[in-house]
């Protein structure tokens, strides 16, 4: 059953229009990738998704309920959000970071669970060593894994990721999508907005090519296809598919 | 693997200790403050006071003078120094605070246009007061409603697209500006002794303060330091940005809007009574974190009381460092505060800013 869809969705900013009439649905337990160039709507389908955007037109329903009737406590126990970029003004611990995960369950103050579930998240994604350090003073990776660590704190259903490896290093993009893996298993759906198709490619289990805010199409591995490259991002590339995932390599640096 | 849970805890209990320490100083800095002044007065008087004997000078001093003036310094440094601590989270900038944003000023204006233009207040000649206040209340309702204008000029900014930090204090010291150039121009429709009025609310003084002035601000700052407490979660996260706040569940407009307006009453109200007390409002909080770091379970409560401290401690010494001639206190807590911003701002720049 899934958790989430959207039923055509439209949004915009202003006289904008970023989303035109898109109905999803999203398989929980699975990664989903949102591809496509900037600006074709990824982040605001995201945003929707996550209550930070209001005013749409269509439809999102969480567990079959509509999402603008939840209240923002519930939602936040149904959908956790990872945004792009986090700036904190105040400095902060990692181990309060990931308490805040816990914000939509506390009532006076954190209780003996609360504190549980993030002694675990914070063991789960090995980050007991640096509890108690400064969220401003690790690096981008370690940053990523503790903000995706307050968003399990929420004990989400849904989890959303805008761009969640920009900014890391290949070590760490790996380790990112590692995490994801582990945590779709659980029967988490997961859907990330992302840039690099080979990465998505391979680790994620289904992907929706947007284009202009138009859900251009969706599928499984199959939808990697030079043409539909092109359509999206007007780039010749070259599939190589070793039968495990596509490679996307763009035209011009294959050798005839 | 309990480890890191119980350093947590540990340094739960260590921000625990600091207020409680806080507690004890605000303590012994207020029995000080009643004991300090040109009349002597030992704690065998003040005994005496508190069972209902001694001279009745010496009971008129301490009940009518000295009690209500340390009790106001205190709640009127709580309430600068807890509005400060909201504004900063709120709008999440580090240099946020009643006196950086305008509000003070603004609330500085509402309540001389109060004086000089609704006539609430009447002139006549007196060698302590200058201006009797016949209507305390229409006073602060005015400030009040100068500091809302220039809290709403701040939330409308905040709103504006690309609006940095510095948008946001420059915008403050504009519109704290304008408020003063609106105070100035009350003067040239002032007579004299509303003028002297109207220097009384550029500088902050504790010189009024009265028993009536302590129960009005009893009033606001109780239910204003709950207001800040019960949403203490809130604030937290409203640090990590307002896309994280509302995914993790925080209603971000209605927060702020609430969070700034109850700020600028509790402002507002120690600003109409005793003029504008710079510093209060943005130094403490810093000096809160610094020691217990951001987490507003501790920032608010730990700045409410260093707020009295500071304030209380800065009016024991206005008034005995130069004794028998006695300081407007503002005069004390920038001479205090100006600095110590300096210092912290070049010590902790990196983390700060």
């Amino acid at each position: 059953m899934t958790m989430i869809r959207t039923e055509s969705l439209s949004f915009a900013y202003r006289n904008d229009k970023v989303l035109h009439d898109i109905s999803l649905d999203f398989t929980p337990g699975k990664i989903t990738a949102l591809l496509g160039p900037n600006g074709s709507g990824k982040s605001t389908l995201l945003k929707c998704c996550a209550g930070i955007l209001k005013g749409y037109d269509g439809n999102i329903f969480i567990d079959q309920q509509p999402l603008h009737r939840l209240s923002p406590r519930r939602r936040a126990r149904y959908i956790a959000y990872v945004p792009q970029q986090e700036i904190h003004t105040f400095p902060v611990s990692v181990l309060d970071t990931i308490l805040m995960g816990r914000k939509p369950y506390i009532g006076w103050m954190p209780s003996r669970n609360d504190y549980a579930v993030v002694e675990t998240i914070m063991h789960q994604l090995h980050l007991d060593d640096i509890a108690h350090r400064h969220l401003n003073e690790l690096s981008g990776g370690q940053r990523q894994r503790v903000i995706i660590a307050r968003a399990l704190a929420q004990q989400p259903q849904v989890l959303l990721l805008d761009e969640p490896t920009a900014n890391l290093d290949l070590r760490h993009q790996l380790e990112v999508m590692m995490i994801l893996q582990k945590i779709a298993q659980d029967g988490i759906t997961i859907v990330i907005a992302v840039h690099d198709l080979n990465l998505a490619a391979g680790h994620c289990h289904h992907f929706v090519m947007l284009h202009e805010g138009r859900c251009f199409v969706r599928g499984n591995h199959e939808i990697f296809t030079p043409k539909n490259i092109r359509k999206l991002y007007e780039v010749e590339v070259k599939i190589i598919d070793n039968g495990s995932q596509p490679f996307i390599v763009p035209a011009s640096s294959v050798p005839e | 693997m309990r480890k890191p849970l119980q350093a947590y805890r540990r340094n739960l209990l260590r921000k625990r200790i600091f207020l409680v320490v806080g507690v004890v100083l605000l303590l012994i800095l207020a029995t000080a403050g009643v004991l300090s002044g040109t009349a002597n007065l030992g704690l065998t008087q003040i005994f005496e006071v508190i069972r209902g004997e001694g001279e009745p000078i010496a009971r008129q001093i301490i009940t009518n003078i000295r009690l209500p003036r340390v009790l106001s310094a205190v709640l009127a440094g709580m309430m600068l120094a807890v509005a400060g601590a909201a504004m900063q989270s709120l709008l999440r900038n580090p240099l946020g605070s009643p006196f950086t944003l305008g509000i003070s000023n603004a609330a500085a204006f509402g309540a001389a246009t109060a004086v000089v233009l609704l006539g609430a207040g009447t002139t006549h000649s007196n060698s302590t007061d200058a201006i009797l206040i016949d209507n305390p209340y229409l006073i602060t309702l005015c400030a009040f409603a100068a500091s809302l204008v220039a809290t709403l000029i701040i939330l409308t900014v905040t709103r504006l697209r690309n609006a940095g930090p510095e948008t946001i204090i420059l915008t403050g010291i504009m519109s704290g500006s304008l408020f003063t150039a609106g105070t100035t121009a009350l003067q040239f429709v002032a007579d004299d002794v509303q003028i002297a009025a109207i220097v009384f609310w550029t500088f902050g003084d504790l010189g009024r303060a009265g028993w009536r002035e302590f129960w009005v601000m009893l009033a606001v700052a109780i239910p204003t330091l709950i207001y800040f407490i019960y949403n203490r979660w809130n604030y937290n996260a409203l640090d990590a940005g307002d896309e994280t706040a509302v995914s993790l569940g925080v209603r971000v407009n209605a927060t702020r809007t609430g969070g700034m307006i109850v700020a600028s009453l509790s402002t507002a109200i120690a600003v109409s009574f005793f003029g504008i007390i710079a510093f209060v409002g943005l130094v403490v909080p810093h000096i809160v974190r610094a020691i217990t770091g951001s987490d507003e379970r501790f920032l608010i409560p730990a700045s409410a009381l260093y707020g009295g401290i500071f304030l209380l401690f800065s009016d024991t010494l206005a008034r005995t460092i130069m004794a028998p001639m006695v300081l407007p206190v503002g005069i004390l807590t920038s001479f205090i505060g100006a600095p110590l911003f300096l210092y912290l701002l070049i010590k902790r720049r990196r983390r700060m800013l």
